[in-house]
């Protein structure tokens, strides 16, 4: 049954009901355990099936769009860092590819190769934590979320050592990267891509087949490929859908045409498929990181005849996008040759994503709410803005 | 004295309360004795339930990698003392809307319910408050009370959270009072006895090296099983957590408590917890005796409890290792799987009882029992898609 008949008959039922007041309307959120942030939904329950949610956000409103127009093309880059917390890396990247694009400003080789690695270990960290909070929201009682943020901490140590930030990395610039790595660093990067499938291999053991976790995804916020495509569904969500889309493949931006990785895809897109098509793409990621560690050339960073400050695009606009670990992360510029951009538009995969929430809930009960909100991969900095 | 020390050591505590006892006239001796029966278990079950937050904190956190507490005293030992403090110091909020006095009494009925169970406990030889000949009945009476108390507490709070915690508890206590029951009817009808000194007395015998305990033949081993899964129900503990499952519904009955009725849930819940366990020791596990013959010089009472914290430790384990169940999931659990069970578990307990000694009726009871249980899983896995799957890669 599509979520659009769905809908029709639960309105149906409640009106042959005739009696509102025998449905109990919850407010889940700002202030909830399980909404990733400041997120709120106006959840109406008979029992405990949903039949309505609304989705309700803006508590993290930052204005980023508008202070980033304010700013100088590279004032941006820091600001960039806060929109999906967890992964400044791909967000950096996504930026710096508009910016490159409105300005026409080539990448010296072994820079791209330092943005492939960078961006992949990003996306390896959030899929991981990705999947603790989601275990957390199944209530597994958070082994399953240290186990993840013990992977995920090595990475950070490594992003806190090349930029000096754990988070907020501020490492790309439009034109190449902000500082070099060394050796020892590209080694250390060496150790945690081939120490990751052991620990994916752990965590598939405690995981994968367990049947509480199967009973609780399977089947469970199914969302059809033909919705996912029309509402602008990216990234692992789409992925887990069925449909092969990733820009990785599509733009080959950068230089991830040099490597072979394959794109996994689900077929049912329940909250199973989500959770499998991440521990599967965390696979793929190593083997790009493996071959970008092998490749990596030595060279400069970064032109230096590239004008960082008061850059001034041609009159123009440019869309740079990336796969970035929640979808496609795009950024829009329109600039009209002053020092900072006319027009600023951010596209973030988390807040798209989550837009066909209900479509996914309506039916299921609040343990489901929870289960499949999880399964979204969502930042509140980057849905909020 | 003509006792050895061995026995001496064992009945250490009855002969200290003989000793008391006897200071104090005739007429109030029958008092004094259930007096002291009180105090011993208002002293010593909570002080359990004060290192078990301890045990569980550090056992989570070693199966986390971290460490636990570790601040408070010597390795984190005192941490129980601050969490008292810190509770009996914070505010106590109630909600304007809420029905005070409800409010008020909901902890405290499930506290008071929780410490009325241990009165049938048998902790070790000789050690038991009461006997009374319906023990086992009286358990599973004052058990109830608990839902009660919890219910109370999710009305009351006039928060939907807490009433749909409330709704939760109420529906998965009695759904797994029944597999409770039914599976400790089994023991109740090899022992002869409601009574849980009495059961716990039948199984102190010895074959050769091994204890006569329920646990071990076939039925009871499935029962215990039964017991135990039913047991973790009864207490909300994880992975049948729903009732306060955090991620869903905050704390679900108890999200409007704070500072000390908070701390009054906490150990009505823990102390739950370790009266049902007790009780499972009592009816599967040979209650205080020892496991091999020659192990009987160690003392009764350090047997039980012993017994309790490996049971302890179990809850931690699976609390460290599984998520939660959904209701509808539970729900059928409960009575599609487990209450099938518990009956066939009782049949067999019957079936046991009247064919004679031997290999035959080993076979026969484990054939009881294995075969509908594979039979009944795969059927009720039967038309759920559920189980592994393979993913296709595009290039």
């Amino acid at each position: 049954m599509s979520a659009m008949v769905t809908r029709v008959v639960l309105e149906e039922e409640e009106s042959a009901r005739g009696v509102e007041g025998e449905l109990l309307e919850i407010s889940m959120g700002p202030h909830h355990p399980s909404t990733h942030g400041v997120f709120r939904m106006d959840v109406r329950l008979d029992g405990e099936r949903v039949t309505r949610l609304k989705p309700v956000f803006g508590y993290l409103h930052r204005n980023h769009e508008k202070i980033a127009e304010k700013a100088s093309y590279l004032a941006a880059i820091p600001y960039t860092d806060r929109l999906d917390y967890l992964c400044s890396m791909t967000n950096n990247w996504g930026y710096a590819l508009a910016v490159e694009k409105l300005a026409g400003i080539p990448v010296p080789e072994r820079a791209e190769y330092i943005r492939v690695i960078t961006a992949e270990l990003t996306r390896l960290q959030n899929h991981a934590s990705l999947i603790g909070f989601l275990l957390q929201d199944m209530g597994a009682s958070g082994t399953p979320l240290m186990y993840a943020f013990r992977e995920r901490e090595k990475i950070l140590d490594l992003f806190e050592s090349l930029t000096g930030a754990r988070m907020m990395c501020n490492y790309m610039r439009f034109g190449g990267v902000r500082v070099d790595c060394s050796s020892e660093w590209l080694e250390a990067a060496q150790n945690i891509a081939s120490s990751f499938p052991q620990f994916l291999d752990e965590y598939e053991q405690l995981l994968t087949g367990n049947e509480i976790l199967m009973a609780r995804t399977q089947g469970v916020g199914a969302l059809s490929a033909e919705l996912a495509v029309n509402a602008g569904i990216t990234g692992p969500m789409l992925r887990a859908s069925g449909v092969n889309y990733d820009l990785r493949k599509v733009d080959r931006y950068g230089i991830y045409d040099r490597f072979t990785f394959r794109v996994p895809l689900g077929d049912h897109g329940d909250v199973y498929d989500r959770y499998m098509i991440r521990l599967l793409e965390m696979r793929e990621s190593v083997k790009i990181l493996e071959q970008a560690l092998a490749a990596i050339p030595e060279g400069p960073i970064i032109d230096p005849k590239t004008r960082l400050r008061g850059l001034r695009p041609k009159a123009g606009e440019a869309y740079g996008r990336i796969e970035g670990p929640k979808g496609e992360l795009g950024f829009f510029l329109i600039s009209d040759g002053s020092t900072n951009p006319y027009r600023y538009k951010v596209r973030p995969p988390s807040m798209i994503n989550l837009t066909v929430l209900e479509d996914m809930c309506l039916g299921r009960n609040v343990a489901d709410v929870v289960v499949i909100l999880g399964s979204v991969d969502i930042v509140m900095g980057e849905v909020d803005r | 004295m003509t006792q050895a020390p061995v026995q001496q050591l064992d009945q250490i505590f009855v002969m200290l309360k003989h000793w008391l006892v006897g200071y104090v006239p005739a007429a109030a001796q029958p008092v004094v004795s259930s007096l002291l029966s009180v105090v011993a278990i208002l002293a010593l079950f909570p002080a359990l339930f004060a290192f078990t937050t301890v045990l569980e904190r550090k056992g989570l956190g070693r199966m986390q990698n971290r460490y636990g507490p570790n601040r408070v005293g010597p390795f984190g030992l005192l941490q129980p003392l601050a969490d008292g403090i810190k509770s009996l110091t914070k505010e106590d909020v109630v909600p304007r809307t809420a029905d005070k006095a409800v409010h008020f009494m909901a902890p405290l009925l499930l506290v008071a319910a929780s410490f009325l169970a241990y009165a049938v406990l048998p902790v070790g030889r000789n050690m038991a408050a009461v006997n009374l000949d319906a023990g086992v009945l009286y358990f599973f009476a004052v058990g109830a009370v608990a839902e009660l108390a919890v219910f109370m507490a999710g009305w009351s709070s006039h928060n939907k959270y807490s009433l749909l915690g409330a709704m939760r508890a109420i529906a998965q206590m009695i759904s797994y009072e029944v597999p409770l029951i039914l599976s400790s009817l089994a023991v109740i009808m090899a022992a002869g006895s409601l009574s849980t000194v009495e059961i716990a007395g039948r199984q102190a015998g010895y074959s050769g090296i091994w204890p006569h305990w329920y646990v071990l033949t076939p039925w009871g081993l499935a029962g215990f099983l039964l017991f135990m899964i039913a047991a973790t129900a009864e207490t909300n503990r994880s992975p049948f957590d729903l009732p306060e499952g955090e991620s869903e519904i905050i704390a679900g009955y108890y999200t409007e408590y704070s500072g000390f009725k908070f701390a009054l849930f906490f150990l009505g819940e823990y102390l739950g917890m370790f009266a049902i366990s007790g009780l499972g020791i009592t009816l599967f596990l040979g209650g205080w005796s020892a496991p091999f013959s020659f192990l009987t010089w160690i003392p009764s009472w350090i047997w039980f409890f012993a017994k309790l914290l490996a049971l302890i430790a179990v809850f931690i384990w699976m609390r460290g290792t599984l998520p939660r169940l959904r209701m509808d999931q539970l729900m059928n659990f409960a009575w599609k799987f487990m209450l099938p069970m518990a009956l066939l578990v009782m049949v067999s307990a019957g079936v046991w009882r009247f064919l004679p000694h031997g290999v035959l009726r080993w076979i026969v009871c484990f054939v009881m029992i294995a075969v509908p249980y594979v039979l009944l899983g795969r059927g009720l896995l039967q038309g759920k898609k559920i189980g592994k799957r393979t993913y296709r890669f595009a290039e």
